[in-house]
């Protein structure tokens, strides 16, 4: 089960996501231990392995730093929940093997700390808190593989 | 049906005869852009995917900016995996520290940006060179592994804005107040995922400088890429810059009846200087309503406003003054460092009690080289003002023109530069 970190805000840009004064870096481990910093200084201490950030419309915009998407992964961030993405930080995710859900009003429909359980195939998110079935539309085919072999590299390399 | 600019670009680059809004095509790549931020992981990601292929030596461009010269030793750390891995694969146009220069400023400079080519890079405001009638797009380090590996990318082909820039800009008015306006009036993912064809009688008095300003920015609105037709003035340019080796190119133009998902129309003659305040660069607002708050810091450089048209700009005003606060000059590439030298803008900024630095990204993204500390405000000829973005996240970034950060140096505040201007 994954809780939600719910944002109410609109345009979380990768600087927020990661800060580039750590930029020096691109060791994951210590991406990690800043992730979410200059929007939320007590993020990491209370993300838990496979928790949902949910937020506003442009989520990622700004730098192309793949290192904001190192960070989410390395502090354990399961997906991120948003009605818009910035183009450059959506198509890093998926890259990255790391799933992003396009969703109308989601700081709406999820409130902080919901439990939620996400069926990425099918595009539905159960919050277990709310009783509450909500759809998505899911991702198509290609990049659910591109996620599901662990990123664009790993993918070409297995085809 | 007739296409845009950007279509007919990926069409070429595709090997196709027509490509339309939202189709995804793959398309081959012209020019990669590789600097010490992004590019340091993309050659670890390779490696450990037992990757040893660049696809065209002669394709690459490698340049250290955001940290260079190293800030710290993680930094050197970057730029000797980077060093290490250009001189390991003979990387034709290696730009090592001393040649380096912040990396949208010096491509175009040295002579690698023609039109009609699709380029890349793992930076954001990659979209700079649409300025050239090109195609170009920032990418991450995953796809730019991708790219240096197989030189080919997937792309969908987006759909076109045409942004039209009505009349000619009034003294004091520069593009960066144009392209401030532009992104206050669509918001800052008013062109998310789009094309932004820029048009319009302004465009004819700017030189590619000030061009190169407003393509910068595309990113700042959502923007995938942005362009700009290629004219006399884009020609010119490139007599100039263009090797003898690459001279050739070929122009492509968006046909009378392309489609545009929507058009938004600027009267630029009505314009007056504008900021972006804290902390969109969508926030902007003309001089005329925020002029008297009192700032801490000026910064004159980056990708956005770092070159040496903007330098003369800022030497004008400061010129026989002094400069009321911290003032650091970024000259973004080592050829405007010198021309700064050679015709005296160095002296008149030593004069006026600024600094001026070596070319760096630098404070730009609050990587070093002037730093804000909290409760701080910076006026700021750069591209973002996000919460942070250069220093304390308590601190406040004030986005504007070379003049407008010029003038708010000498007053210590923020101050409408046409009062300085003959």
């Amino acid at each position: 089960m994954a809780k939600a970190h719910v944002y109410k805000r609109d345009y979380i840009n990768t600087d927020e996501i990661i800060p580039a004064r750590y930029l020096n870096t691109d060791d994951v481990a210590e991406l990690a231990t800043h992730c979410m910093e200059d929007l939320d200084t007590g993020f990491v201490g209370k993300c838990s392995a496979g928790d949902v950030i949910v937020g506003g419309v442009d989520f990622g915009c700004g730098s192309s730093r793949e290192h904001a998407v190192w960070a989410l992964q390395g502090a354990k961030v399961g997906a991120v929940i948003a009605p818009t993405f910035a183009r450059i930080f959506y198509r890093n995710c998926i890259n990255c093997g790391f799933y992003v859900i396009e969703l109308e009003n989601a700081a709406e429909k999820i409130n902080d700390g919901d439990e939620i359980e996400i069926d990425y195939g099918k595009g539905v998110i159960n919050n277990k808190t709310q009783g509450k079935a909500i759809e998505f539309r899911p991702l198509p085919d290609f990049a659910i593989e591109i996620i599901k072999d662990g990123g664009l590299l790993e993918h070409i390399k297995k085809k | 049906m007739g296409m845009t600019i950007t279509e007919k670009i990926l069409a070429r680059a595709a090997g196709r005869d027509t490509v339309a809004a939202g189709e995804l095509v793959s398309a081959g790549i012209d020019v990669i852009m590789c600097h010490d931020v992004t590019t340091p992981p993309a050659i670890s990601m390779l490696k450990e995917h037992g990757i040893d292929r660049v696809f065209d030596t002669s394709k690459i461009v490698v340049t250290p900016d955001h940290f260079q010269p190293a800030k710290d030793i993680k930094s050197a750390e970057l730029h000797k995996r980077l060093d290490a891995w250009a001189r390991e694969k003979g990387i034709e146009h290696y730009y090592k520290i001393g040649r380096a220069g912040v990396c949208h400023a010096l491509l175009p400079e040295q002579g690698h940006i023609r039109p009609g080519e699709v380029i890349v890079g793992g930076d954001s405001h990659t979209c700079t060179y649409g300025a050239f009638a090109a195609f170009s797009t920032g990418i991450g380090s995953t796809d730019l592994a991708a790219a240096i590996a197989t030189g080919e990318l997937w792309f969908k082909a987006p759909a076109s804005m045409k942004i039209v820039l009505n009349g000619s800009l009034a003294k004091g008015v520069y593009s960066k107040d144009v392209i401030i306006a532009v992104i206050t009036k669509i918001g800052v993912d008013g062109a998310l995922y789009k094309a932004m064809e820029f048009t319009g009688d302004a465009l004819k008095d700017m030189t590619m400088e000030a061009r190169m300003t407003i393509t910068n920015m595309v990113i700042e609105a959502g923007g995938k890429n942005g362009t700009i037709a290629f004219d006399e003035v884009t020609k010119a340019y490139l007599d100039v810059h263009l090797k003898d080796s690459n001279a050739d190119y070929t122009v492509f133009e968006s046909d009378a009846d392309a489609v545009y998902e929507s058009v938004v129309e600027i009267d630029c003659a009505a314009l007056e200087p504008m900021v972006a305040k804290p902390h969109l660069p969508g926030n902007g607002a003309p001089i005329s309503e925020c002029a008297g708050l009192e700032m801490d810091q000026s910064y004159i450089g980056s990708c956005t406003n770092g070159r040496i048209e903007d330098m003369r700009i800022a030497a004008e005003i400061i010129k026989g003054r002094q400069v009321a606060i911290r003032t650091i000059i970024v000259p973004a590439t080592p050829v405007i460092w010198k021309q700064m030298m050679d015709e005296g803008l160095s002296e008149i900024f030593y004069e006026a009690g600024c600094v001026v630095s070596a070319p760096t990204c630098g404070a730009c993204l609050g990587g070093f080289m002037g730093i804000l500390a909290a409760g701080e405000r910076c006026v700021s000829t750069t591209n973002r003002n996000f919460v942070g973005r250069m220093g304390s996240p308590k601190s406040e970034v004030y986005l504007a023109s070379p003049a407008t950060a010029a003038a708010s140096a000498v007053e210590g505040k923020l101050t409408d530069c046409r009062k300085y201007l003959k």
